[in-house]
């Protein structure tokens, strides 16, 4: 197939986000592209940047690397993945004497990096490929019913050099346009643009939770249906600890938590099992029930 | 404080670190601090205080602080900063030069074990594997010895 790309799953994505993995894969493929895993992808070096710039730099290297010699251009699911790697794109391509050492290196594990590939995010290359009139036209189950929050979360759209500028950090509308081709409606909400505080998570729970939480009251506030978001671990923090966020801000939340492509591929006509709505951790009962089969 | 406790070298130390570069253009205008979502929560984190004091060459205070492991990486600062310093980028440098003095936090010597050891922050197994095929998503390999490797050399 001509439309193929890597794809980069990242660490937390094989084992806790395979909703997003496999519908992200069911929808990019009604639009004839294939999403192939690369069996050599690892770690793309973001989570150890406080440790060590350079591990992160040849880890991320390594899977530009990877991709360079399968000839494919890389779409991530993970936002921290999408831009630590485009970030690295961007260097190695930009700076020879960097690239001359970070290969020096790589050379101990038999990679290089040449033409590093275009590296994107996977809701950028829906949104830049194919587009919220597209996927409008193909719609076969309007959620015209649903109110749906947007969570954009930081690396999609931050550092916004290493994206090319590609859209205006302070204010975001991408995954919202997508969203609205559905027919649903995209409730606002106070702050909707700040972090979920996953990345403190393992260093300081209380702020952690904490950030987590004024957002999440905020959108239980605005009254949506569920949570939309593009990063596996934004979905760690909202989906796996609601319930610690809830008891740490004293507030009952129950919010359904879906991935960007799970609520596209259900109004395009792909089948709820395969969208496996039932695999988080707070189900949006409401679109459940609305595609049980007969 | 008294000056003899102060190292003047610290700022260039920072500034020599990748990332570090753009330390010596800011002029305290505060607007990392006020972009910071981790600020609004807890005060021990002020990025604007933080770049004062390695300007100061507080260094063995910022260093053994534990406030310098709090940011959560979002780049807001960095998004903001009307003179292109990016706090996110500086605080990395800093984290790294308490990482090479044995001051590293915690979690990331985990982090840096588990991917040694399995190429990835969660150990992948075969019963995972076995999941994922029942979904049609591809199998994925388990470990990857690479990242240990490079991981050696950095």
């Amino acid at each position: 197939m001509e439309n193929k790309y890597a794809l980069f799953l990242g660490c937390t994505i094989p084992l806790r986000g395979r909703q997003y993995e496999k519908s992200a894969v069911e929808v990019a493929r009604l639009f004839g592209a294939e999403l192939e895993p690369q069996q050599d992808f690892a770690c793309c070096g973001f989570p150890i940047k406080s440790a060590t710039r350079e591990g992160t730099l040849l880890l991320a290297a390594r899977n530009l690397a990877v991709a360079e010699e399968a000839g494919l251009e890389v779409l991530a699911l993970c936002s921290s993945c999408a831009s630590v790697l485009a970030e690295t794109a961007e260097e190695l391509a930009e700076d020879d004497d960097l690239r001359k050492k970070v290969n020096e290196k790589l050379a101990k594990v038999n990679r290089k990096v040449e033409r590093p590939p275009r590296v994107r995010h996977f809701a950028r290359w829906l949104y830049e490929e194919i587009g919220p009139e597209a996927i409008k036209e193909k719609v076969v189950a309007p959620l015209a019913d649903f109110r749906f929050a947007v969570h954009y979360g930081c690396h999609y759209l931050k550092p916004s050099w290493a994206f090319h500028d590609a859209e205006d950090p302070e204010a975001p509308h991408s995954i919202g346009e997508l969203l609205r081709a559905t027919g649903a409606e995209v409730v606002e909400y106070a702050e909707y643009k700040k972090c979920c505080g996953g990345a403190l998570l393992g260093i300081d729970a209380d702020i952690s939770l904490a950030m987590a939480g004024e957002k999440l009251s905020r959108v239980k506030a605005a009254g949506s249906d569920a949570v939309v978001l593009v990063c596996p671990f934004c979905a760690v923090m909202y989906d796996d600890n609601q319930k610690k966020i809830a008891a740490h801000i004293e507030q009952e939340l129950d919010l359904p938590v879906l991935f960007l492509p799970q609520v596209l591929g259900l109004a395009l006509g792909l089948s709820a099992k395969d969208m496996q709505l039932k695999l988080a951790k707070n189900k949006c009962e409401k679109l459940i029930a609305a595609f049980a089969e007969p | 404080m008294t000056i003899s406790k102060t190292d003047p070298n610290f700022k260039h130390e920072v500034a020599a670190e990748p990332g570090g570069e753009a330390i010596k253009y800011c002029f305290a205008c505060g607007t990392c601090t006020a972009a910071c979502p981790v600020r609004a929560i807890d005060e021990r984190y002020n990025p604007r205080k933080i770049i004062r004091m390695i300007l100061l060459g507080l260094r063995d205070r910022v260093l053994e602080s534990d406030f310098i492991w709090l940011c959560s990486t979002c780049y807001s600062c960095e998004e903001r900063c009307p003179q292109d310093v990016s706090f996110a980028e500086i605080i990395t440098a800093v984290k790294n030069i308490a990482a090479r003095e044995g001051k590293l936090h915690p979690a990331y010597v985990t982090q840096l074990e588990l991917l040694k050891q399995f190429g990835r922050l969660y150990e992948l197994e075969e019963f995972d594997n076995k999941k994922r095929a029942k979904m049609g998503l591809a199998e994925l390999k388990t470990t990857c010895d690479e990242v240990g490797k490079l991981l050696e050399e950095s």
